[in-house]
Parts: C-alpha cells; structure tokens; sequence
C-alpha cells in the first residue's frame, strides 16, 4: 500500500470509530427515559445521578454534550459499572484475556480445520471423503452454537465425562503452573470447539472451491509435467487459495465474539460474553456500552489489519 | 417516442435468466431447500392448527420425556415442547420475514441508485453500505434492546436497518454493469425518466442474483434472532426458539429434549434455506455445478 492509500486508509477507520461513538451516543440520548438512567444504570442515588448529569453536562445543548461524550470516551471513561462500583474501563478489561484465549483458540482451530477439510474435499471430491466433510461442515452451518454446546455439554460432558461442564478452572483444586495451564485447557477444549465449528465451513467451502479451480490451472498443469511430487504441487495450489482465507478474517472476527457471548453463556467461561449477560440481567447500561464499544473497536482493527496483510501477501497489490 | 421505447421495453434475457429458478427446483439441492422452507412456512402459517390454544398454557407432568401424547415431552413447567416449538418456529419466521422484507428494501434503493449514479453519490453510499457492515449488529442488538426494552417490531426495524449491505453491493455491481448495456442506452436514449429506467430496465434483470443473496441473508437472520433470543432479548409475549434452548440449559442434565427440539427445528429452518440458495446459486453458475 502506498504512503498515501494507507493514510486514506486510516482516516476511513478513525471516520468508523467516531460513526460508532455517534452511535452509541444516539442510542443513550433516544431510549426512553432520562439519558442518565443509560449513563449511570437504574438503581443509583441521587447524589450519583446529580454527579453524571454534571460530568456528561447533561443539561448543557445536545452538541456540546456530544463534545464531553465524545472526549469522555476518548479518554477511556466510560463511566462506573453500577453493579461492581468501579470504573467500566476495569470491569470490562480484566474480561478481555479470557474471551481472547476462546476467540483466538477458536480462530485458529476452525482456520487449521477449515484448510484440511476443505483440502481433503477437493481431492477427493464427489468420493465418501468429500461427502463425510460436507456432512461435518453441514452440520456447523445450520445448528446454532447454543445447539452445538448443549448437545456437547449433555454428550460429552453429562454422558461421557470426558469434560468439564462450566467454568474456566476447576475451584475445589489450587492449581499452579503447568497444572493450571493443563487445567484451563481442559476447561477450554469444549467452548472453543464449539465456537470453531461454527466457523469451519466457511473456511473449509473457500479452500474447496478455491483448490478444485487451483488444481485445473496451467501452472499445476506444468508443475506435474515437470514431475513434481503431488504433495508439492498442492503446496504451489494451496498458497493461492489461502490468499481468500485471509481476507475473510478480519469479518470473521465480529462474527467469532457474537458467537463467543453465547458459548460464554453456555459454558459459564468468565469472559466479556458472559459480562454482558451479568450486565443485561442487572441493567448495567455503563457496562453493555462499553462492551459494544470495545468490541467495535476490536472488528474495525481486525478489518484494518486483514487489510494490510493482504496488501503484503498478495504480491499483486504489493506494488500496485 | 413511446414505441421506440417499448420496442426495446422487454429484453429477450429477461425470460430467461429467471429460468434458473426453475432449474434449481430440478436440482436435489434446491428441491430438498424449497420443500423444508415451504415446510417451514406451512408450519408457521398453521401454528394455530397445528398446535391449538396457548402454547403456553400447562397440559401435562412437568419434564416428561418425548412419547405419547407429547411427542417432543413437556418441559420444566408441564408445557407441550411440541406446541412450544411450533410457535416459536412460527416466531422466527415472522421476524425474518419483516427483517428481510426491510432489509431487501433498504439494499435495493442504496444499491441501485449507487450503481445507476456512481460518482459521489455512489461512493457516499459505499461508504455507508461499509459502516454498516462493519459494525456487529448482535452487540447493536444487544445495548438497543437492553436500552429500549424488547419488542418484534423493533427487533424487525434493528436487524433490518442492519442487514442490508451485502445485498446493496451485489445489487450496486450488477446496475452498474447493466448500467451501459444497449437497452438501457436506448430507453435514456428515448428520454425516459431515471426512476422508470432504473424500475423497469435494471431491477428486473438484476433480480435473479439477488434472490441468492435475499435466501442467504434470510437464515442468517434466523441465527441471529436465535442468538438473541438466547440471551432473553426476544419478545416476552412470543415463544422463541433462541428462548427455549435457554430455558433448557438449567436441565440438561435430566432433560436433554427440551435443547434439542428446539436446536432441530432452528437447524431444519436455515438447512432449507440454505440448500435453496445453494440450489439457485447451482443453477446460476453452470460452472459452479460442474465443481
């Protein structure tokens, strides 16, 4: 990307993020009710109330209380979680590693199961192999994920055991080190497969259609001709089918954390899923917004970044 | 004038390219899709018959497996799970219905008049169609309706007024490339107006691609209105599939069938719908099919 695109480029996502701080604005200003019912949650007193009326200048015009929303936000306030009584910025961040660890576990997972399902599936396209992936990746497409995990949690938590049914680490136990890490992978298989496979037929029907037009191309053609081992002609193929698989991350980033609020949900994982949920049930608006907001900023940085991975891996658009 | 103009009203493809449609019902795909959404629509439209009286009222022993006279058990309260998911399938329908009308109306005017306009208005529009797709309209959903409390007809006017963009892009594409063919030259030609070039001329030709895109997006929605549900943003007043699967989650251990309907009939609902646009999209792209 040039100098210049990639400035262009920036001020587009700047110009979305303040879209969205628009939007959220909107939204705490048109609901019904007083906007500090939004701002403050519902049960607070009204020394409290009197504090966020005067620190959003409540009573001031519309754009100047877009002015101090806007510096607010920017500032990382976002106010107090009514709830926990501390300021939402903390109660939202210390959620973050936990649905990090299930997302980014997810995406790598679906993205490593989707390229060699996909792979098998083209070559074996039309035989039992292709029909037994298409089945598995049916079976992702249309069952929704609170499906998936209640079928795994009654299956192979309830039934076999094999599982833990909730949680992230096991209380009764104080584990340390390696123990724990062993321990929270043991609670993480089961969420995150279920967040995965969801994900892994979009993924596995890219690379089949992508790898059954790869393999029909001259340069496969003049690979075998020279000899080439098959396995090494699908090495060639693969790389220009993947290209596809990339730029589809950055959209499957939002799609991966709606999906991870109700594997959360499910499987009681203590990350920002789960918090909405807390915060929805006790009418924490403080809380919820800043979610929304984080996770904004999280879809619209992920697009940016599939973006210039693109712009680096493909060597087309490298100098173009 | 007017004959010049209605000489060359009809373009011959335009018979043809919704043949398509018919080719689609003839591959297994596409007819697997239509029957199990036609299905799905009786099931809907009938939920009155099908399953008589409140689906809410109690009828039987609470946790009753599947059998007898409840052929999917009852749940935790004593109620019918079969007149249950009836109703919420009929639920589910009813909102994507709304949301896809909305959504398809939304895409269709930004889509067209990008493509038929182009140069700032075209890429205002874009620009837009971008900001919209990027924001993730489940956590919108979530802080809107926690905000403004929950309803159907909000729920249908929220995901309507967000999932219009991709539909907008591939409408915008296919005007745009239309835009220069001679029919089109000629009506501009002819002197007829931009609103009856755009109505008449483009919409109609640009319609068979879109109806792929339409069925795609529609399951789409029926997840996300799920998902919700899940998460008891759905109408208090309507039984949602999304709202039974939670309620299920406290039992799974001694009710696994109160998950399981449920999650089937979300499933059977975007398997027909999905095979339909995979079926339409077959027939579209002949070398797809070949694949």
């Amino acid at each position: 990307m040039t100098p210049a695109g990639l400035l262009r480029r920036l001020l587009r996502v700047v110009g979305t993020v303040a879209g969205i701080v628009l939007i959220t604005f909107l939204l705490v200003h048109l609901a019904p009710g007083d906007p500090v019912l939004a701002l403050a949650g519902e049960n607070g007193d009204a020394a409290y109330y009197a504090f966020i009326r005067q620190k959003f200048g409540l009573d001031r015009p519309l754009s100047e209380q877009l002015g101090t929303y806007v510096a607010n936000v920017a500032r990382g306030d976002l106010g107090r979680s009514f709830v926990q009584g501390r300021p939402v910025a903390h109660v939202v961040a210390e959620r973050v590693p936990a649905t990090l660890l299930l997302t980014f576990g997810a995406l790598v997972v679906s993205t490593v199961a989707g390229v060699v399902l996909g792979t098998v599936s083209a070559r074996r396209a039309g035989r039992p192999g292709d029909l037994a992936v298409r089945a598995i990746t049916l079976s992702g497409d249309v069952l929704p994920a609170f499906t998936l995990g209640q079928l795994a949690i009654v299956w192979l938590a309830y039934r076999a055991g094999a599982f833990p049914v909730q949680g992230m680490t096991d209380a009764r136990r104080n584990l340390t080190g390696l123990a724990y890490a062993g321990d929270v992978a043991h609670h993480l298989v089961l969420p995150m497969l279920v967040l995965a496979l969801g994900e892994v037929p979009i993924i596995a029907r890219l690379v089949r259609v992508g790898l059954l037009e790869a393999l029909e191309a001259d340069y496969v053609r003049t690979a075998r001709a020279t000899g080439m081992s098959e396995l090494r002609v699908l090495h060639h193929a693969l790389r220009n089918v993947l290209l596809p698989v990339t730029t589809v991350v950055g959209a499957r980033v939002g799609m991966l954390f709606s999906g991870a609020v109700v594997v959360e949900v499910l499987f009681a994982w203590p990350g920002l899923g789960r918090l909405l949920l807390d915060s929805l049930q006790s009418r924490d608006y403080p809380v919820l917004l800043g979610i929304f907001l984080l996770v904004s900023l999280a879809v619209v940085l992920a697009n940016l970044f599939t973006d210039l991975a693109y712009h680096r891996i493909d060597p087309r658009l490298r100098h173009g | 004038m007017a004959e010049v103009e209605l000489a060359l009203e009809a373009p011959p493809a335009l018979r043809r390219r919704w043949h398509p449609l018919r080719v689609a019902l003839r591959l297994p795909a596409g007819l697997t899709g239509a029957v199990l959404t036609l299905a799905a629509v009786a099931v809907a439209v009938g939920a009155h018959v099908i399953a008589p009286g409140d689906p809410f009222r109690l009828t039987g022993p609470p946790l009753l497996p599947p059998g007898g006279a409840y052929p999917m058990g009852t749940d935790d309260l004593g109620r019918d799970m079969f007149a249950a998911v009836v109703h919420g399938v009929r639920t589910s329908l009813l909102i994507v219905a709304g949301v896809t009308a909305l959504s398809t109306l939304v895409g269709l005017v930004v889509g067209l008049t990008a493509g038929y306009h182009r140069g700032l208005v075209d890429s205002a529009l874009m620009r837009l169609t971008e900001f919209v797709q990027v924001v993730p309209r489940f956590f919108l959903a979530v802080v809107a309706i926690a905000l403004f409390g929950p309803g159907t007809e909000r729920l249908v006017v929220l995901l309507g007024l967000t999932s219009w963009p991709l539909l907008a892009r591939v409408v915008r594409a296919e005007t745009a490339s239309l835009r220069s063919t001679e029919f089109v030259l000629a009506a501009q030609a002819s002197g007829a107006p931009a609103l009856r070039i755009v109505l008449r001329h483009l919409l109609p030709n640009a319609l068979p691609p879109l109806i792929v895109v339409i069925v795609l997006s529609a399951s789409q929605v029926v997840l996300v209105e799920a998902g919700l549900a899940f998460l008891g943003l759905g109408d208090p007043e309507l039984i949602s599939l999304g709202g039974l699967a939670f309620n299920a989650q406290r039992f799974l251990r001694i009710a696994w069938w109160m998950a399981a309907f449920p999650g089937a009939a979300i499933g059977a609902v975007i398997l027909g719908l999905n095979l339909l646009a995979d079926g339409l999209n077959d027939a579209l792209n002949p070398r797809r099919r070949a694949a």
